[in-house]
């Protein structure tokens, strides 16, 4: 499961770029335990380190999170029927591989019962979010011994570039991306530092307006990060 | 250094607030279907929230300075990624290149 692997990497970077932004141990793994989503919690820190106040944060980390929106309403035929707590739980676990996998688990064995379905998703998603946890923590000890000046924070952006880059070869995509990088240099005096939150929104429009003008074929969009 | 009420408010509303959106129709709204613009728009938010928040760190390297380093790892990382599709390989290589070579300056 190489798709499942890059969770590690990814945890690992969220532990150390915390830390060297002045988090103490409790806070990262707070991060990582609570939140439980890599890119929103970078982006998180990215903003902290600007001092953004905390509705900003709030807003522009919770919109990297939208497409578990997607997620829960893809699962609702599959795990709808399960009573309420139950459904609680499972949605801790909703992020990127466990979705992943028991989507394609479904097509490959369509004949599972609900109660069983249930049970590959928590055996995907539980292990996946204990393998988290330490690396977060392996990341976080990391941090403490990095020094301060060499740059580090260049992490976040080689982060979030390296996860979109892949998405790139469909022109919606590439043209929200473009619009999100010129709208935020270009409302960067908009208090607060709303004006990401402002391009993008933009951004969202651009994409979805190009995918609806353009002749289908970008198969690739289905699977966003 | 933070606050530690700044970061806690934020870790604790960010926990709940992402919880609610994986939640969101499992639990609250059931098999309503969501509008298809709103679909095709959510599937957007990656590239329309993470590059934004790259480009100042890019540019700037916190001083406000250009650091050409900065642009050469960047953008070996997005050539890298859209050629092999693949996020380890691109961000390693722009992570070595950073790192590898600001040791050496």
């Amino acid at each position: 499961m190489p798709f499942s692997l890059v969770l590690g990497p990814f945890g690992l970077l969220f532990g150390v770029i915390a830390t060297e932004a002045g988090l103490d141990l409790a806070q990262v793994m707070g991060f990582s335990v609570l939140v439980i989503a890599g890119a929103a919690q970078i982006t998180a820190i990215s903003l902290m380190n600007e001092h953004a106040p905390v509705l900003v944060v709030l807003a522009t980390s919770l919109a990297v999170n939208l497409r578990m929106g997607i997620y829960s309403a893809a699962l609702v035929p599959h795990f709808g029927g399960l009573p309420l707590w139950k459904r609680a739980v499972a949605a801790y676990w909703l992020f990127d591989q466990p979705f992943a996998l028991t989507s394609v688990d479904v097509t490959k064995n369509p004949q599972r019962s609900r109660d069983e379905r249930f049970g590959f998703y928590l055996g995907v998603g539980v292990p996946l979010s204990i393998l988290w946890y330490i690396v977060t923590y392996l990341g976080a000890t990391l941090g403490d011994l990095i020094p301060g000046d060499i740059g580090i924070d260049f992490a976040i952006p080689a982060t979030f570039l390296a996860l979109i880059a892949p998405l790139l070869r469909s022109l919606p995509h590439l043209a929200a991306a473009l619009t999100s990088v010129v709208g935020t240099l270009a409302f960067s005096s908009l208090p607060f530092n709303s004006g990401l939150l402002v391009a993008a929104f933009l951004a969202l429009f651009v994409g979805a307006e190009l995918e609806k003008r353009l002749p289908k074929k970008s198969p690739q969009a289905a699977k966003d990060v | 250094m933070f606050e530690s009420a700044y970061v806690w408010s934020i870790i604790l509303l960010l926990g709940l607030g992402t919880w609610l959106v994986r939640f969101s129709f499992l639990g609250l709204i059931g098999d309503r279907e969501l509008p298809s613009y709103v679909k095709r728009m959510l599937n957007y938010t990656a590239v329309a929230v993470l590059p934004g928040i790259s480009a100042p760190m890019v540019i700037n390297s916190g001083s406000g300075s250009v650091e050409p380093l900065r642009l050469i790892a960047a953008a070996a990382i997005l050539i890298i990624g859209v050629w092999t599709q693949s996020m380890m390989k691109s961000i390693g290589a722009g992570l070595l290149i950073y790192f590898g070579i600001n040791a050496f300056i």
